[in-house]
């Protein structure tokens, strides 16, 4: 099937795809015999623990508060005893405050509609904009591609900016990760209504859902479902197919990709140039959040790897070890492997196997030696790979060089804060350099710079 | 011949016109420094180290004769002079002396690659800070010494060194002027500055290690473990634990010493104590191995 393609304007590399697990239907993960809930599982302030120990949970029974307005609360995803508030190691590698339940048995919430029937926006006038968002709040519902930023803030932009369309984040970039094209294949038909939901929230009558074209099947049928629901409608809905192109899945590239508007340097976001984008998991999320007043403590996850038995994709509750999923596909492969909570590209490299899936964990990876193992850096050679494969425009060498003699008003010069992480520098580098590596410690370093400027000129 | 003479000529009427005008302007813009200034300048080190907390020896001399005007040089201290330097800067500006007492910076983290077994492997940049920002590193331990050399690139006085042995930051004594650029350069706050103490004798807690007892000891060997047995301990109240880590406070630590026989995973170490009858080290060890041994 040949697609119009589009892609982002500047740089952007295209690493091997390996996406194993592409036709391994969704299994339902096992219960875990203890859940983890770490209380930082997004970006903001950590949630506040509204249970205690010894506490009966159910599914679906909320343990812990949103902590400031920054912030998300945390459903329980097992029912059970609560047999500990204590602290775990979380995909920061650090050990962090959690709650940990003991489960017995499955026994949902009463509140939660469990059944399969799919609700319509049509059918429930009572769907304000606000209420919308007011569910999508108490549900605590947050970004589900990696980031975790609490996805009621997005919907609701700043006076300044005006939301023109919604663009939905089904491009899956990073390799070896299927989640979310196993998601579209199974449930095209409530990610559209969480998408209706989502542009009914932010007052827009336009949508887009942009799939990279290595995903055919996803783009017929969710071109197919998209003419059926919305011709006649007052919505217009896109699907755009896009050219297979890391990082296409950050929001920027996103938006550049989709609707051709260049995002400016931060503290802008997409919403400034009229986008509010949300991964294809949000919208699901959503949905579940909205119509079937589900709080968000399952997801889609995808356990991938070259020497692991069986890739599959899970519907995994959240909290499960990661030491369970990995069972579940026939074990730890032997050697030395690197765990990674992510893709290659962006994900966070562990060192336990008892870390829990979280909001944001959207795959377990887990690279063989070889493939993972770092090659020896050798000088830099000036060809400016780097530079044309960076997707924010930025100079990588130059950047990583004044971080490491750390040179920070050259580096808050030259924008080192709009460097988005991905990566794509260091893959592309033939010096094998740690160029990314530097950087990330750069922009640390001028973030908290910026911030305590910030404060300080607050103070005067 | 006449040339030569009309050139002098003029060139010294130049002379003097310049002479004349830069004369004035002297007198008329002249900035009055304090002679001092320069005198102190002359005493302190000349290091530039910056760890009297000024941009360099000027600074510090600019704030010294402030401060004796202001009749206070307290809190100024030259680190690398040391109370030698002091003595006589004090000397010259009438002050009191007004140096605390030496300090040392010390490394508290005693986990060496055999107390604290290895569970991953890093292969990214290798600097404390980018090491530090992956996670907990390659021990289980989310607190200790990354031993990638952070501080031993920090330090101008080539004191603060990575043992090949045991992967861990060591303090040259000698050399450790105490100006604190190491404390900065560590990414996780293990290393503080202590008075040096009577003949370099000091008692403190090698670990900051926050987890629970149960957790810390899994990571390592030789970690606090918050039991407060060394808190009971103390006559003086000099050690008090918190988040499950204990600190003996310099200030009222005597040097007795109590506290390190009863810390059950040897997380109190004193330096520079004369050895008792039978060495303490060799008999020690082993002994420690056993009862582990044993537990286990």
């Amino acid at each position: 099937m040949k697609f119009n393609a589009k892609t982002f304007s500047i740089g952007g590399i295209h690493p091997a795809e390996n996406k194993l697990s592409n036709d391994a239907v969704t299994q339902v993960a096992a219960l875990p015999k203890q859940a983890i809930f770490p209380l930082s599982q997004h970006i903001g302030a950590p949630a506040v623990p509204v249970v205690q120990k010894g506490d009966k949970v159910k599914v679906g029974t909320m343990i812990a508060e949103a902590g400031s307005f920054v912030s998300a609360p945390i459903y329980s995803s097992v029912s059970g005893t609560v047999f500990k508030i204590d602290t775990a190691i979380d995909a920061t590698g650090y050990r962090k405050p959690a709650i940990i339940i003991n489960v017995e048995g499955d026994e949902w919430e009463e509140s939660i509609d469990c059944s399969d029937k799919l609700e319509l926006v049509e059918a429930h006038p009572e769907l304000t904009p606000e209420e919308i968002i007011n569910r999508v709040k108490v549900a605590g519902v947050t970004g589900m591609g990696g980031a975790g930023f609490p996805t009621f803030i997005k919907l609701t932009p700043p006076p300044t900016a005006k939301a023109e369309c919604v663009i939905i984040n089904a491009v899956e970039c990073e390799p070896y990760i299927t989640a979310d094209f196993r998601l579209m294949m199974e449930k095209a038909d409530e990610i559209l209504v969480g998408l209706e939901l989502l542009m009914v929230a932010a007052k827009v009558t336009t949508g887009y859902i942009g799939i990279e074209t290595n995903k055919p099947a996803a783009i017929e049928l969710l071109t197919k479902k998209c003419a059926e629901k919305f011709s006649a409608s007052t919505f217009h809905v896109e699907v755009v197919p896009l050219k297979q192109r890391y990082p296409q899945g950050g929001e920027k590239q996103l938006v550049d990709a989709v609707i051709q508007r260049q995002v400016p340097a931060p503290p802008a976001i997409p919403v400034n140039v009229g986008a509010i984008v949300q991964n294809v998991g949000t919208a699901y999320a959503v949905y579940e959040a909205v119509m079937k007043h589900k709080p968000l403590f399952e997801r889609y996850t995808t356990v991938t790897g070259k020497k692991l038995q069986s890739p599959s994709n899970f519907l995994v509750r959240m909290g499960t070890p990661m030491q369970d999923l990995i069972d579940a596909c026939g074990g730890m492969p032997e050697g030395d492997n690197k765990l990674l909570a992510g893709g290659p590209m962006m994900g966070k490299a562990l060192t336990s196997v008892e870390v829990p899936v979280c909001k944001g964990t959207n795959s377990v990876t887990i690279l063989s030696d070889d493939d993972a193992r770092r090659k020896e850096p050798q000088p830099c050679i000036r060809c400016a790979k780097c530079v044309s494969a960076c997707p924010m425009g930025l100079e990588p060498y130059l950047l990583a060089k004044i971080s490491e003699v750390q040179n920070w008003e050259r580096a808050e010069r030259e924008d080192i804060t709009s460097c988005i992480e991905c990566g794509s520098c260091q893959f592309t580098c033939p010096a094998h350099r740690p160029l990314l590596d530097n950087i990330r410690q750069g922009k640390a370093t001028v973030m908290g710079i910026i911030r305590s400027r910030a404060a300080a000129s607050q103070k005067k | 011949m006449n040339y030569i003479l009309i050139a002098v000529i003029v060139l010294g009427a130049i002379g003097l016109v310049a002479a004349l005008v830069l004369f004035a302007a002297s007198k008329k813009f002249a900035v009055y420094e304090d002679p001092r200034i320069t005198q102190v300048g002359e005493l302190l080190p000349g290091a530039n180290c910056g760890g009297c907390g000024f941009a360099g020896c000027a600074g510090m001399a600019d704030a010294l004769v402030k401060g004796a005007d202001a009749g206070n040089i307290e809190g100024l201290n030259c680190p690398v002079g040391g109370p030698e330097v002091m003595g006589r800067v004090a000397d010259l500006l009438g002050m009191a002396i007004a140096n605390g007492e030496p300090k040392v910076a010390v490394v508290r983290c005693n986990g060496t690659c055999e107390n604290r077994p290895k569970i991953a492997e890093y292969a990214g940049l290798r600097t404390c800070a980018a090491m530090h920002a992956c996670g907990a590193g390659e021990t289980a331990c989310g607190y200790g010494c990354l031993g990638c050399g952070d501080c031993v690139k920090a330090c101008q006085f080539d004191a603060i060194h990575i043992n090949p042995e045991t992967g861990i930051a060591e303090v040259d004594e000698e050399k450790c002027v105490a100006c604190g650029a190491c404390v900065k350069a560590c990414p996780r706050g293990i290393i503080e500055l202590r008075k040096k103490g009577p003949k370099g004798r000091r008692v403190y807690v090698s670990c900051v290690n926050k987890d629970k007892g149960a957790v810390s000891m899994k990571a390592c060997k030789v970690s606090c473990i918050g039991c407060g047995k060394c808190e009971k301990e103390c006559p003086f109240g000099a050690i008090t634990v918190g988040n499950n880590c204990s600190y003996i406070d310099p200030d009222k630590c005597r040097l007795c010493r109590k506290c390190e026989k009863v810390c059950p995973t040897h997380a109190i170490v004193a330096v520079n104590f004369p050895a008792p009858k039978p060495k303490p080290e060799t008999p020690e060890s082993p002994a420690t191995n056993e009862r582990k041994e044993a537990q286990e």
